[in-house]
């Protein structure tokens, strides 16, 4: 922990306490926000793949569908899992309050599974006719515009964690966002395979490479300037400096997510290596999980009274 | 009606009476506590000095735990106290996430969140919380907001300049304040948890609802 500067007069030590609670929101919330960057990303990038590489965009309508149904469907398990009284979640329906993340979250989710499941449906059933499949398509723009709601509840949620100084909701909304192009252009990357051109694999190793350096700068001006805005942001950020408890977690995750995929893009498109994409993808994929779950944990980490 | 509280820290001695009386009068379950009195010693042997800090929820007018829960389990009641319904809880725990007063635990026995309700079932029974009945000394004061002929309204106005309330900057404008309080005991990162310092209970953290 950080200590601030310390008078002989003002020196003090907790010397009787009742035992604090230890983790409030665990790996499943981790797993719940990488689950549904990954599913609703790759709504996005076949969105982007039908308007800019339309002959490798609707070979992939039915495999991307299914994905993202995985996915959702993941993330929706974990967060269920989560409840420490599962078997309530329809008082969530039945009585809602509107100001929650938590419910506005849980009826677009809904809604969004509920338009992924047709989706699904329409890709099967058009699948062997690859040229068009107008009714798909027509979904597949609402499924796009409801993905990003989805996608940024989760930064409305942690914003309403007023007791969490480091979750501030700009750099929140801008991170889930591009977690969610970073890990959907990844897992497009890896789904897509032979059936991407390679112009199509250069569009989505630019919007990995770009999100991946836009999510990093975030973090970096967080881990250099977040502790000169608050005392609860620097005492935060001590778990990832030094010998912090997570400082080797923040950086595997960082150097994975970010800075190797980043580097691997540029080679592939001097070397035209598909494999050294593939690479990236796995990485950025992998990391993803590590940065967002140590930004989860470490506020949890400080003592609240 | 606006319940509110205060302590003063000049008159609390530390014996934690009330922190005993709430335990009992609300059952609250081993590894939990709705109120606890903590013990912080400052200063540099030998000038040093013990502070005694009741904490409790402090029934926020605008509360971060009552917004952020979906199903409104945690709900204001007309007299101020934020109250919370056992039965509509999910457990999401988002409500111990959101407050910054760590005043919220999850119920080992039920897996539902809970918190200190200002005793609200006493209230309703005219009768005062069983903390501020346990005090010896007097230094917790209950009464309405809203009515300056109260005693807490009294003492507040007494006291006008050593008047405090936790974590002001949160915005949450509590309804619980300290008279005598300072950094050290109002704010938990003015002070270090080493492990192996505390009097009797070696344990810093437990798990949050048992092992859930
Ligand atoms: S102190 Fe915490 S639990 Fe109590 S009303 Fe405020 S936010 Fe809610
Ligand atoms: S744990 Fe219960 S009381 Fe707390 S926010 Fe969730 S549903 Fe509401």
């Amino acid at each position: 922990m950080a200590v601030h500067e310390i008078l002989a007069a003002t020196n003090a030590v907790v010397t009787l306490d009742v035992a604090l609670p230890g983790i409030v929101w665990p790996w499943f919330v981790t797993m719940n926000m990488w689950a549904k960057s990954i599913g609703t990303g790759v709504i996005f990038m076949l969105f982007l793949l039908l308007r800019m590489h339309p002959e490798s965009g609707k070979k992939l309508r039915f495999h991307t569908a299914v994905a993202a149904f995985v996915f959702i469907n993941i993330f929706l398990l974990f967060t269920l899992a989560d409840l420490h009284q599962p078997f309530r979640m329809w008082h969530i329906f039945f009585y809602p309050h509107w100001t929650s993340a938590i419910t506005i979250g849980s009826f677009i989710a809904s809604a969004f599974l509920g338009l992924l499941t047709l989706l699904v449906f329409l890709g099967w059933k058009g699948q062997n006719k690859d040229e068009s499949n107008d009714t798909y398509d027509k979904l597949l723009l609402w499924v796009t515009i409801l993905a990003i709601p989805v996608t940024l509840y989760t930064a409305a949620l942690l914003s309403q964690c007023t007791a969490r100084e480091l979750w501030q909701m700009p750099s929140e909304s801008a991170q889930m966002i591009l977690a969610a192009l970073l890990s959907g252009s990844a897992f497009m990357i890896l789904l897509g395979g032979d059936k991407l051109s390679y112009e199509a694999k250069k569009t989505l190793g630019v919007v990995l490479g770009l999100s991946a350096l836009m999510s990093f700068i975030i973090y970096m001006s967080e881990y250099v300037f977040g502790a000169m805005k608050a005392e609860e942001i620097a005492f935060t950020l001590e778990y990832i400096k030094g010998d912090g408890p997570y400082t080797v977690m923040f950086w595997l995750g960082q150097w994975m997510t970010y800075i190797i995929p980043m580097v691997l893009i540029v080679l592939s498109r001097s070397s035209k290596s598909k494999a050294i994409l593939k690479l990236a993808a796995i990485l950025a994929i992998v990391g993803l999980f590590m940065v967002k779950h140590v930004w989860l944990i470490i506020p949890q980490l400080l003592p609240m009274s | 009606m606006k319940l509110g509280f205060l302590v003063d820290l000049h008159l609390c001695m530390g014996c934690k009476g009330c922190e005993i009386a709430c335990k009992v009068e609300n059952e609250v379950p081993l590894s939990t506590w709705r109120l606890r009195v903590k013990y912080v010693d400052v200063g540099t042997f030998p000038e040093t000095k013990r502070t005694f800090t009741p904490l409790r929820c402090n029934h926020c007018e605008n509360a971060p735990c009552e917004r952020i829960c979906p199903v409104s389990a945690l709900h204001y009641l007309d007299n101020g106290i934020v109250n919370i319904d056992k039965e509509r809880c999910i457990g999401c725990a988002g409500c111990v996430m959101a407050c910054p007063y760590g005043a919220i635990y999850i119920d080992p026995q039920t897996q539902t969140a809970d918190k200190c309700t200002y005793c609200a079932h006493r209230i309703a029974s005219s009768m005062m919380p069983a903390c501020v009945v346990a005090c010896p000394v007097e230094a917790n004061i209950f009464g309405d907001l809203d009515d300056a002929s109260s005693n807490i309204s009294k003492y507040i106005q007494v006291n006008q300049g050593n008047v405090q309330v936790r974590k002001p900057e949160k915005g949450t404008n509590p309804h619980h304040y300290y008279v005598g309080g300072g950094n050290v005991t109002l704010n938990p990162l003015a002070s270090h948890r080493i492990d192996g310092y505390s009097l009797f209970n070696k344990i810093t953290t437990l798990p949050l609802g048992g092992d859930h």
